[in-house]
């Protein structure tokens, strides 16, 4: 175990290594200069070149990347060029957005998918088998930005049960903090239910295959018995890879979200700071989102090593 | 032979696409380009089956040319993936254990790690919006999954007997791989292919609705919706007809290829994530 949490470390450090690379070098070929961008067509060369100097710009590509990556491992992620004001600010104010919104859809997708894929994979062949799988087919289809904007038309417009967009922040409570992110939630999450759903379900009916099913059986246990004692514990394993990998659809799918309902997250941070050419922040979010994608599935890659040892070995 | 009915039905909505999407290349209801504001937001009706939008514009003819978009950045994406992902996956099955091999499936699962969508904002957002640049965004994220698919479908051929028989006559390992391997895996592509494609749909969609897809005055579902978006109150049928067309092309193309891969081979499994 200790070699492989070793091997995986050394990867995860090498992937965070090479974003990081391949992040700051698509931002580099950007046309246009920052600080000219910033003072206007009618700026004197000499302060142009002054807040070159302030942003650190005038340094050579390998300073930059540099003091940009030891920046950011001491939670240090630039000025923006903008705003004035340090990025990790604007991050942290942002990310208590993004975070709970993507964790939020996570916990929807995982309320949804299990039940149904159990269901699902219970009744294998029979009308409620046939029905979940269809309502699936139909989940993965529909664009989540869509969805929302049906939501929003339903309960937000027509019923007014929930506001059509906008965030009222954590300090008017918790209650209505979810309030407001519980439309774009369910928007992220439905898609992504039908995914897990279909995963849990053919991962069931291959555990429901298995030799330890059937000597289950052969003991005495019903068909049902068996499914809820041995199967679906053993079925989770693929199923939790699959978590894993949604929460990176998630947090991503996010910054589409968050512009459907005007959501002040990370995504919303992005486009203005792309339209801004504000680049420190463009590429700090950017490298931040990624990060949390890598981390999780790392973590989610060690979870199941340690519960399953069959696959220590692979490393 | 009997054709799986998710074939049928999946090929029958593709077909519908694939046709409307031609046809705009020699006529479609209206012209697009002109705009006819006394005719905004109308309903459905004779003269325009899927109504108007704000500019007064025909939404079937709309909803036409943008097909075209999206089917023509989903199939050079899913080029993109195939003409790089399939050679690279050709390679490391012929060379596997290799130094070669091994940097090719790491620098896949590299890729792999990138949240996609952030990547293809990434890109877009510096590279300028367009149709061109939401091919490579999303076309970079097909070839890992080609060359993963096509090394694994490989490598469980290259054990065969006739292929040992092919290496014993004295063919290369290219050679082995393109006349003999390449054959073999080609259901394989075709399915994936599918799926990617109907992936490929959903990425152009969600690119062109925050923005950065195909300007205009190209027409895109994607930014068919975002237009729609202050006005669906007033006028639902704007904001519904573009995403409905977005979910049977794309639910056409899943089932063509469930279809596509009960028909070749029922024993093959493809991953969908």
């Amino acid at each position: 175990m200790i070699r492989y949490t070793l091997g995986r470390l050394v990867s995860l450090g090498l992937s965070l290594v090479v974003a990081s690379l391949v992040i700051f070098a698509v931002v580099e070929v950007v046309p246009g200069d920052p600080a000219a961008y910033m003072l206007g067509v009618n700026a004197r060369p000499d302060t142009v070149a002054a807040l070159r100097a302030e942003l650190g710009l005038d340094g050579t590509v390998q300073e930059r990347y540099l003091g940009w990556v030891t920046g950011m491992l001491q939670g240090d992620f630039g000025v923006s060029y903008t705003y004035r004001t340090p990025v990790s600010e604007m991050i942290g104010d942002r990310i208590w957005v993004s975070l709970p919104l993507a964790l939020y859809a996570l916990s929807l997708s995982v309320l949804i998918a299990f039940p149904a894929g159990i269901y699902a994979a219970s009744r294998r062949g029979r009308p409620g088998d046939i029905g979940v799988m269809g309502a699936t087919q139909l989940g993965v289809a529909i664009p989540n930005f869509w969805f929302a904007m049906i939501l929003v038309l339903i309960f937000a417009i027509k019923l007014r049960w929930f506001s059509a967009g906008g965030f009222s922040g954590w300090d008017a409570g918790v209650w209505s903090g979810l309030k407001s992110l519980t439309l774009p939630a369910i928007a992220l999450a439905l898609p992504q239910a039908a995914i897990l759903a279909r995963v849990m379900r053919s991962s069931l009916l291959d555990m429901l295959g298995e030799d330890f099913i059937r000597t289950a059986r052969a003991k005495g246990l019903s068909r049902r018995q068996a499914l809820w004692r041995h199967a679906v514990r053993n079925a989770l394993i693929p199923v939790l890879t699959i978590i894993g990998l949604q929460f990176s659809f998630l947090l991503a799918g996010g910054i589409v979200i968050e512009q459907v309902f005007f959501l002040p997250g990370l995504g919303r941070l992005i486009f203005q700071a792309i339209s801004a050419r504000d680049l420190i922040v463009v590429e700090s979010v950017v490298m931040l989102l990624v990060f949390l994608v890598i981390v999780v599935n790392f973590a989610v890659d060690l979870a199941y090593a340690a519960v399953d040892p069959r696959l220590r070995t692979r490393a | 032979m009997r054709w799986p009915r998710s074939l049928v039905v999946g090929a029958i909505l593709s077909l519908v696409f694939l046709g409307g999407a031609a046809l705009s290349f020699v006529w479609t209801p209206y012209d697009i380009e002109l705009l006819d504001i006394p005719a905004k937001l109308q309903s459905p009706s004779l003269a325009h089956p899927l109504g108007t939008d704000q500019l007064g514009r025909d939404i079937l003819s709309m909803i036409m040319m943008g097909a075209r978009t999206s089917i023509a950045v989903a199939l050079l994406a899913v080029g993109i993936g195939m003409g790089l992902g399939v050679p690279l996956g050709l390679l490391a099955a012929a060379r596997r254990g290799s130094l070669l091999d091994e940097a090719i499936m790491r620098g896949n699962d590299l890729i792999f790690a990138f949240p996609s969508l952030v990547i293809a904002i990434l890109i877009t957002a510096v590279f300028g919006a367009g149709a061109m640049n939401a091919i490579i965004a999303i076309g970079i994220f097909n070839i890992p999954v080609f060359a993963r698919l096509t090394r694994g479908g490989a490598l469980s051929f290259w054990s065969r007997e006739f292929i040992l028989a092919a290496r014993v006559s004295g063919k290369s390992p290219a050679r082995i791989s393109v006349e003999h391997i390449l054959p073999n895996i080609a259901n394989l592509m075709i399915v994936q292919g599918t799926i990617q494609f109907s992936l490929g749909i959903l990425a152009e969609a969600a690119l062109s609705y925050i923005g950065l897809g195909a300007q205009p005055p190209t027409a895109s579902w994607g930014r068919m919706l975002a237009d729609a978006q202050t006005l669906a109150s007033i006028a639902p049928h704007v904001a519904l007809v573009p995403g409905l067309a977005i979910v049977f092309m794309v639910l056409g193309l899943n089932l063509m290829g469930d279809g596509l891969r009960d028909l070749l081979d029922p024993r093959i499994r493809v991953t969908r994530t």
